[in-house]
């Protein structure tokens, strides 16, 4: 019974099948196919606008992420996010994620809380730790404290969330004494999640916390990530939460096309340049071609295979929510156009129907 | 096609003088090759903190930078206390973990005494199998006496280092038609 107050909590009812979300890092990268770059202003122009077309095709999420490097747009991204609840009505808002480790939790909360109020209940946070890390620098913290300044920006923020009146002292930010954070979000709470990379011992901690997890991957077998999933909720289980009750999200590569030939033609050169530019590393052909592979966690290809593949990861996690990411490398706003159209009429329907209990 | 030669101690001058031939080598045998020598000992690398290695600055952002931007690298080395010096496994700790994935990585070690013989084999050579090298197998094992002031005297050496710079080129070449025509059979 708790169980489900705590789902309901978290805005889910399951009932109403999978939800299908967009997720973008803000990437601000060249067209690989021509080489040229649109302007900072379009970018955030054309984000907002995902978000409203998003909403239109009955999508139910839409977030966008903070890095603080070159080649990315959306480093004060609670700002890109504040226009989004203003431009739209019904989808849900939030971050992927907000980078608690070097901004100060109870300003993130205000301005989430903020949000929440523009937008009249539907933000989210969700916090990571970096994969990107030129922020630590950029922001004037510590790369060797990555792992502590998380944990403690975390527990505060998740703490301000519980209480409206914290009292809290720390390690990495000065003490708060009968602290006021305002604005409250609208119910007086809102969701926090654990952004979780590759690493299973990140999920795990959630577990512990019985903090939902936001899971991203770049691509490899669905069952890789399954062994993540079930060490999360077995230490939700340990500690004493039940697992069945707590919301995972899974958010990777998306594309469809006519064809998973010409998905994977007309994403690759994105994927690829847009790696070697951020990460240093392009994404290898080889591994790139496994992904249209049924079993492959990467959602490329043609309508019906991404249907399928989909529901085989709803199988096989048990997960409230899918993220499509594909909008990296500078990928045309009308090819975005078309996957939201193909996401709206073809893929959607079909999801909820076959998750709808 | 780039080719870094990577001098990988800031102690003594054997390595160095290896790779000074080594360079020469490459570059008589193939004028066309791109070739960068790093010796570690003309920069200040900071150690590892885990960082991509795009975000460090300086040096250290030079120098994994062009090891990076290498089609083929060969990697001078001395052992020391039967393992490589610091400086060059600090060079691998600042990479990627599949830093070397389509890069041909050959090599060639210095050391005070044959005792040392395989540690190339054993040691430097599951590194770089880790790190996805496409690895030129033999490698050229350089002895204490086979240098006199700074330079080369074993002709045999000499010889075996052509050999090296050969084998490396005509590795990386093969390998990028491999490649090719594994990238050709996917059609995107």
């Amino acid at each position: 019974m708790e169980g489900l107050i705590i789902m309901e909590k978290y805005r889910i009812n399951p009932d109403n099948g999978l939800e299908f979300g967009l997720y973008t890092l803000g990437d601000h990268l060249p067209n690989p196919n021509t080489g040229e770059r649109i302007p900072a202003e379009q970018r955030i122009h054309e984000i907002i606008e995902l978000s409203q077309l998003a909403e239109q095709a009955g999508i139910d999420f839409f977030s966008v992420g903070e890095s603080h490097q070159d080649y990315f747009t959306t480093q004060a991204h609670s700002v890109v996010l504040s226009a989004i609840a203003q431009a739209t009505e019904k989808i849900k808002i939030a971050s992927s994620s907000t980078i608690i480790s070097t901004l100060d939790p109870v300003r993130v909360y205000e301005d989430f809380a903020t949000i929440d109020l523009i937008s009249k209940g539907r933000a989210e946070i969700v916090a990571g730790r970096a994969s990107r890390v030129g922020n630590f620098e950029l922001l004037g913290y510590n790369l060797r404290d990555y792992e502590e300044l998380y944990d403690e920006k975390f527990e505060l923020l998740r703490k301000i969330n519980e209480e409206e009146v914290v009292n809290w002292s720390g390690k990495y930010r000065a003490p708060l004494k009968d602290a006021h954070v305002l604005p409250r979000p609208k119910n007086g709470w809102m969701p926090i999640w654990r952004a979780v990379g590759g690493s299973p011992t990140s999920a795990v901690k959630a577990g512990y916390a019985g903090v939902p997890i936001f899971m991203a991957h770049l691509g490899g077998p669905a069952t890789v990530f399954k062994r993540t999933v079930d060490a999360y909720r077995e230490a939700a289980s340990m500690n004493g939460y039940d697992p069945e009750q707590l919301p995972i999200a899974t958010a990777g590569f998306f594309y469809a096309a006519e064809t998973s030939q010409q998905a994977l033609k007309e994403l690759y050169p994105h994927i690829n340049e847009g790696m070697k530019k951020t990460n240093g590393q392009g994404f290898p052909k080889q591994n790139f071609a496994q992904g249209v592979d049924p079993h492959n966690v990467m959602n490329i290809g043609s309508p019906q295979q991404i249907i399928e593949k989909i529901l085989y990861q709803h199988e096989l996690f048990g997960h409230q929510r899918y993220i499509a990411q594909m909008d990296f490398g500078g990928m045309p706003f009308d090819q975005l156009k078309r996957n939201i159209d193909i996401i709206g009429s073809e893929i959607l329907p079909e999801i909820k129907k076959h998750t709808r209990k | 096609m780039k080719i870094v030669g990577l001098s990988g101690s800031i102690v003594g001058s054997k390595t160095r003088t290896a790779m000074d031939y080594t360079m020469e080598s490459l570059k008589r045998q193939y004028p066309e090759a791109e070739t960068t020598l790093i010796d570690l000992a003309d920069y200040q690398v900071q150690f590892s903190d885990g960082r991509n290695y795009l975000d460090y600055d300086g040096d250290t952002k030079y120098v994994t930078e062009t090891i990076m931007d290498a089609d083929a690298i060969i990697i001078g080395t001395p052992i020391f206390q039967a393992s490589i010096p610091a400086t060059l496994k600090n060079i691998f700790d600042l990479l990627p973990v599949d830093a070397f994935r389509d890069k041909v990585v050959g090599m060639l070690a210095t050391a005070g005494s044959a005792k040392h013989y395989l540690i190339l084999e054993q040691h430097l050579k599951s590194i770089l199998g880790y790190m996805k090298a496409q690895i030129v197998q033999t490698y050229v094992f350089i002895e204490e006496v086979d240098f006199h002031r700074k330079e080369i005297v074993n002709h045999d050496v000499l010889a075996r280092i052509d050999r090296l710079v050969e084998d490396t080129v005509v590795l990386t070449e093969t390998y990028q038609e491999i490649k090719q025509k594994k990238e050709d059979q996917y059609d995107f």
